[in-house]
């Protein structure tokens, strides 16, 4: 408990740093928010006066900060420059996006983890050479050409799964865009997955669980694997916030309306509020994942958990 | 010692062999494209050739520019190697300095340094790069590189900062304190050595993700801009087109691919001569 409530305090200051840091940068771009939306027309510098105001663009930037967090602690995002509350224009957005981080999120997970068991039980063996050589490619592969080309052969060609938008709902319109953007994160599960396996089936555990006469099944499955995992945990942890904040190039290849493509749009039309909103919810979101993980690993491992104590 | 253990181990690794050959040629059209490529970057293009495919006289065909594809891609190798190599020892060089100070010294100085390292942890890569690089719209390569390293010091600080509290406690570190060491000859020339290797390694398995990143934030439109040439670019031009013309998309993509996987199967070698328990 103390433990938890420690890294607690280390998580907040790191998150309003960090969101701070976002805030500055965004409000750093250069163009005034105010004439960009007038566009050609010249702006009465009395109406520009009233604008400035109204949006607190005038404050020291700290202020704004801390006017724009009260606001996200109670559930308001802010406006943007048109008058539309952020909140409402992510609404529809995030459950694009949550459902397709999870898709991918859930392959990496049972897909990845089966392949490194599968390869690290038989090192050096066919299955491995396959997995091993496998999983680089697709590590070295950017995630954008192969998209373009799951897209053409599964999707254009073979007509196995919708090519793009969100027609059929999930599954259907979610599982080809889900795999692709797990591609990455699958393939580093699966080799992680191996290399703990094989050290842990090598440690003196293993040799004595084996000796008191246990079944290979018992032993991998209760001994070794359950140890092999926690670096796997760790890194599933973390990844998937990487992966809400990834979709934005998957969304694009196959035209998801999530909120990838929303912040993207923002940052080209200079709309700062979309854009900070949605990176201080995806840091948020990613701090959160860090610290489920580092509490889950004392459930997973008594060690750890007695070391703290 | 380790060195030459390793070197020995990696002589007779095929993986190793194939992956230097492959980058040797991608460096030598980084610094020396004239040799490669007939034509220089956007060098006599005509637009009645626009996007033909491959044919006698032009082996990767025409791109949208119906400028000669083999040229354009062999000057795309530069903006990547570049970004990829420069990136990724700046960001050594401070993950280096900082693991050491905050490894070594702890307290205040750790406390600071780790903090830093969990805020820029934070940022999205994507979103973050992003944000940055439209606030500054006139970039080049050096823009970019420092973009990339800004984002992109944090694992390597960790990694370092652990191997650096691993190694201090050790019985050698011990036996040089009491012959009289300074605290910085103690880090440069005991502790350094021996916890530098697994960053080195990862460095290498760095520059490839380096360079898929810059790609990717050129395939976005927000990366170099025309009339620089990437890989990234052609590949950002050959999304429009690639389900007609699909060598604007394979080529650039091919080169792409070899590249960033020639340097992790290379800091997979390395890795696993350095440190053999893992095979």
């Amino acid at each position: 408990m103390r433990y938890a409530a420690q890294r607690l305090a280390q998580a907040i200051p790191v998150f309003f740093a960090t969101t701070f840091l976002i805030y500055a940068m965004v409000f750093a771009l250069p163009g005034d928010p105010i004439l960009a939306l007038a566009g050609d027309k010249p702006v009465p510098a009395q109406v520009l006066a009233v604008m400035r105001a109204r949006y607190h663009l005038d404050d020291p930037l700290l202020v704004q900060y801390g006017r724009y967090m009260l606001g996200v602690f109670q559930g308001d995002l802010g406006e943007t420059f048109t008058g539309q509350p952020v909140s409402e224009l992510l609404q529809d957005r995030w459950a694009v996006t949550a459902q397709l981080a999870l898709t991918a999120w859930v392959f990496e997970l049972v897909v990845g983890i089966g392949l490194g068991v599968l390869a690290g039980l038989r090192r050096g063996g066919a299955a491995d050479t396959a997995v091993l050589a496998g999983t680089t490619f697709v590590i070295a592969v950017p995630v954008f050409v192969v998209g373009y080309t799951a897209q053409i052969v599964l999707g254009l060609n073979l007509g196995l799964f919708p090519t793009a938008g969100t027609d059929e709902g999930w599954p259907g319109s979610y599982l080809l865009p889900g795999m692709v953007l797990g591609s990455f994160g699958l393939a580093y599960v699966a080799r992680l997955t191996r290399t703990s396996l094989v050290e842990n089936l090598r440690a003196d555990y293993v040799r004595t669980a084996t000796a008191k006469g246990l079944s290979r099944r018992r032993v991998v499955g209760l001994h070794a694997l359950r140890n092999s995992l926690i670096p796997v945990v760790t890194y599933l942890g973390v990844d998937f916030g990487n992966l809400m904040a990834g979709a934005v190039v998957t969304e694009g290849i196959f035209n998801l309306p999530g909120i990838g493509q929303q912040v993207f749009q923002s940052i080209q039309l200079q709309e700062g509020p979309v854009v900070v909103g949605v990176v201080t919810l995806l840091v948020m979101i990613f701090i959160l994942a860090n610290l489920a993980v580092d509490l889950l690993y004392g459930v997973l491992d008594p060690r750890i958990r007695r070391a703290r104590a | 010692m380790l060195a030459r253990d390793a070197w020995l181990e990696l002589r007779g690794r095929a993986v190793f062999w194939f992956s230097a050959a492959v980058l040797l040629v991608a460096v030598a059209m980084a610094a020396f494209p004239g040799l490669f490529a007939h034509l220089g970057p956007n060098e006599a293009c005509d637009l009645r050739m626009s996007k033909r495919g491959p044919a006698s006289g032009a082996l990767f065909g025409y791109d949208l520019q119906g400028c000669d594809y083999w040229s354009q891609v062999v000057h795309g190798t530069r903006a990547s190697i570049v970004v990829g190599v420069s990136v990724t020892v700046f960001a050594m060089l401070i993950s280096i300095l900082l693991g050491l100070v905050g490894g070594y010294y702890g307290g205040v100085a750790d406390a600071v340094i780790s903090r830093l390292t969990d805020v820029f942890f934070g940022i999205p890569f994507v979103l973050g790069a992003t944000v940055v690089l439209v606030a500054f719209p006139d970039h080049g390569i050096w823009a970019m590189t420092l973009v990339l390293v800004l984002l992109g010091w944090t694992t390597m600080t960790r990694l370092m900062r652990g191997q650096v509290i691993a190694v201090k406690d050790m019985d050698f570190v011990a036996a040089a304190r009491m012959l009289g060491a300074s605290d910085r000859r103690l880090m440069v020339r005991h502790i350094l050595p021996n916890s530098v290797a697994p960053v080195i390694v990862v460095a290498m398995l760095n520059v490839g993700n380096v360079i898929a990143g810059e790609a990717t934030l050129d395939y976005l439109g927000v990366g170099l801009q025309y009339p620089d040439v990437s890989w990234g670019l052609q590949l950002n031009i050959a999304q429009t087109f690639f389900a007609e013309h699909p060598h604007l998309l394979v080529f650039p993509a091919l080169f792409l691919t070899a590249t960033v996987l020639s340097f992790l199967m290379l800091g997979d070698v390395v890795r696993d001569a350095l440190d053999p328990r893992l095979r």
